[in-house]
């Protein structure tokens, strides 16, 4: 579904990926982790299109088409979802009107009908239970004034209308308690089938869990320093980052790719 | 294509000129002009006195270029035509004497006015260049009591009541626009709202400029009697000229106890192009007074046309417990230049005003908003509460806000916020993030930000507007 292929990217003239190589296939669940200023979400705005980051070198190809050439909005309709690390506020538009619009945006692309408002609603009804959003969240408008809990469980719910085929979710854990925690893995974990694809990008162990990944890769100064199964984030969670940065930077190429 | 390609290639869809043989009167204004249009018109005397009277107060004011925020050479005023009237019989029985070329312009432009086609549940007045051609549903206001008709023929058929309220909120003197509307203007639209009466459907004017070098000088005047309520709405479009044409307007509303009336105004003249050229020059003089106890005033306004917008509608609330609101959407693009706010003048006990006031600059434009508000000390217990925000389009556009208070008891409480914004870009990528192009993505935070302001207008103006909003922002961004 999704392959990376020694992708150089980066920002303000700073070169931050420095030649990543992935293949997602569909029904996977893999994790990005690493630690702060490895490039974890420079990988997932890069997927998703942030017109901010610069790819220099590199491929990245999604269900065989060449990703880089898509605008944000055409990867969306393609079925890219990016669950962010920090949802953006829009006030004065509802979320449900802010979802209806880009489902239909999206139905519209796949040459399916659009569904009136009243149709959408009991749609989003039936999606809300996903993360256990009241219908209360409907009528406010976009993240103004949710908490860090609920604007997270907001990109879920906006994941579970939209059916990506593949979801980056950018330290989705982030800011969460334990109780939201659960609840938005739940969400996750209940949306993912064989036919689609997932990415987590993560700091902690924690958040993998509730979200169990086939495979784990390390970044670190920008490369993929380390890979493994799930074994991996745990003993990340026991011996920290250090042991793979610092054999990275002694050259010693500590984590070369396993495939 | 890129966006700013594909804002060039935007069309403004009503820039095209009816073809229509029309009555034309020598360009300049002098005494003799007003002569000659008071002869056209068959006016009586008393009128005449009235535009004389405005005329040479006109002549000894000076045009207020000083303290607006806006920026055009200087207006000739003799090299403009005062008069223009598409050629047809001066009185029609029924529509169907109207100039079909007339009605077909009007159709083109979304109001059908022949009978079958009529808007439901909306009154029409038409009013093209100089003169109303035609007013629907004016039998069937008639059954309630409410007079519905051009200026035209409110002079010939009510003159009683034009005497009693013309000039009683805007006096010919006011401003120097305002003084030359009263001395030149040639139609418009007159209401009248008989005590107790709840006006059936909703009324509307809809101005047409055609003629390149004439200037529309229209008149509205709605009274409402007490304990009566109306709704209002005003529509404007202009065809595309490379040369401006002035508006200057004057909107006269007068409210008696516990009546409401309701101002509803899309402005959509054409705005000129991207360098600035053409466009109409929108100098308009918009008040209402509350004359009565617990009677009730509101403006909404969605400006998005106009090379230069000079407009401020206001609120004298006289009446105790009188309530005045203005709510705007300003939207400036290109080279255009807005100057537009209020003005509540707080007179009687326990009155209120509201102001929300929305200020969108994009390209080369220059936005600002200027408002007074007006405590006088009789006016125990008054309150205002303004907010004034601006959003920014990139960053080449300039957004204002001239705030006034002035408050002269100790009971009252005045409260004004201001915001300035930008879209961000991370704003616009979530959007289309989540498969929402950039163009709708801008819509959408743009119709948020405004939604104050829609959710006062009538459904289907907001509707409009907000369409309005997007077409008129296309490709700004990027």
């Amino acid at each position: 579904m999704l392959e990376i292929k020694n992708l150089y990217a980066g920002i303000d003239g700073k070169t931050i990926l420095k030649g990543i190589n992935l293949n997602v296939k569909k029904g996977e669940i893999h994790a990005i982790m690493g630690p702060n200023g490895s490039g974890k979400s420079t990988l997932a705005k890069v997927l998703a299109g942030h017109p901010q980051y610069e790819v220099t070198s590199g491929e990245i190809l999604y269900e065989g088409r060449n990703l880089l050439e898509m605008s944000p909005d055409e990867r969306a309709r393609e079925g890219v979802f990016m669950a962010f690390q920090y949802p953006i506020e829009v006030p004065g538009v509802s979320n449900a009107q802010f979802l209806r619009l880009a489902y239909n945006e999206k139905r519209k692309h796949l040459g399916e009908e659009e569904l009136d408002p009243l149709e959408f609603r009991d749609l989003l009804k039936e999606r809300a239970k996903v993360v256990e959003m009241e219908a209360s969240f409907m009528t406010r408008s976009v993240n103004e004034g949710f908490s860090g809990g609920e604007k997270k469980r907001n990109e879920i719910l906006q994941m579970a209308v939209l059916e990506p085929k593949l979801s980056v979710l950018d330290e989705t854990d982030s800011g969460l308690d334990i109780d939201a925690l659960r609840v938005v893995a739940n969400g996750v974990n209940q949306l993912h089938t064989p036919n689609d694809a997932i990415i987590v990008v993560t700091h902690y162990q924690r958040l993998l869990n509730y979200i169990v990944p086939d495979f784990v890769h390390v970044l670190a100064n920008g490369v993929i320093a380390r890979e493994g199964g799930k074994e991996l984030a745990l003993e990340l969670e026991s011996k920290g980052y250090d042991w793979i940065t610092k054999a990275d930077q002694n050259g010693k190429g500590a984590g070369a790719p396993a495939n | 294509m890129s966006t700013a390609e594909l804002l060039s290639k935007q069309e403004y869809k009503y820039g095209f000129v009816t073809d229509i043989e029309s009555d034309v009167i020598p360009r300049g204004l002098s005494e003799d002009t007003i002569r000659l249009i008071v002869e056209k018109k068959n006016e009586p005397e008393w009128m005449l006195e009235f535009r004389l009277k405005a005329y040479r107060h006109w002549l000894t004011m000076k045009e207020p270029k000083h303290w607006p925020n806006l920026k055009y050479p200087n207006v000739d005023y003799q090299d403009m035509i005062y008069y223009s009237a598409p050629k047809q019989k001066a009185t029609k029985a029924s529509l169907d004497e109207v100039d079909p070329e007339l009605l077909r312009t009007f159709e083109k432009l979304g109001i059908p006015l022949t009978e079958q086609k009529q808007l439901a549940g909306v009154a029409v007045d038409a009013v093209f260049d100089s003169v109303s051609v035609a007013t629907t549903y004016k039998e069937k206001l008639k059954k309630h009591g409410v007079i519905f008709c051009s200026f035209t023929e409110a002079i010939r058929d009510y003159p009683e009541l034009v005497k009693k309220y013309l000039g009683s909120v805007v006096p010919t003197n006011d401003n120097f626009f305002a003084a030359l509307n009263s001395a030149v203007f040639s139609d418009g639209s007159f209401c009248f709202i008989p005590k107790g009466v709840r006006c059936p459907m909703e009324l509307s004017t809809y101005f047409r400029i055609n003629n390149a070098e004439s200037g529309q000088f229209e008149r509205t005047l709605i009274v409402a009697e007490e304990g009566s309520h109306v709704s209002y709405l005003e529509g404007c479009t202009a065809p595309k000229f490379d040369k401006n044409q002035l508006h200057a307007a004057v909107v006269e509303l007068v409210a008696l106890d516990d009546a409401q009336i309701k101002y509803s105004t899309v402005q959509n003249w054409y705005a000129g192009d991207e360098e600035g050229r053409g466009g109409i020059y929108n100098f308009v003089t918009k008040r209402g007074k509350c004359a009565g106890k617990n009677s009730k005033i509101s403006w909404t306004q969605v400006e998005t046309g106009s090379a230069i917008t000079w407009k401020y509608p206001s609120c004298i609330l006289q009446g105790d417990n009188s309530i005045g609101e203005f709510y705007s959407v300003a939207l400036t693009n290109h080279a255009q230049q807005a100057d537009t706010g209020t003005k509540m003048i707080h007179l009687g006990k326990n009155t209120r005003s509201t102001i929300i006031s929305k200020g969108i600059a994009a390209g080369k434009s220059n936005n600002s908003y200027r408002g007074l508000v007006k405590v006088m000390p009789k006016a125990e217990g008054a309150r205002n509460y303004t907010q004034c925000d601006s959003m920014l389009i990139g960053s080449s556009c300039g957004a204002n806000t001239f705030p006034y208070i002035e408050v002269m008891n100790n009971t009252s409480s005045v409260e004004h916020e201001a915001s300035t914004s930008k879209i961000s870009e991370e704003q616009l990528f979530y959007l289309q993030q989540r498969g929402i192009s950039q163009e709708d993505a801008v819509s959408l935070i743009i119709n948020g930000f405004c939604k104050d302001v829609f959710l006062q207008l009538p459904m289907e103006f907001a509707v409009e507007a907000q369409r309005l909003l997007g077409l008129k922002l296309e490709g700004s961004v990027g």
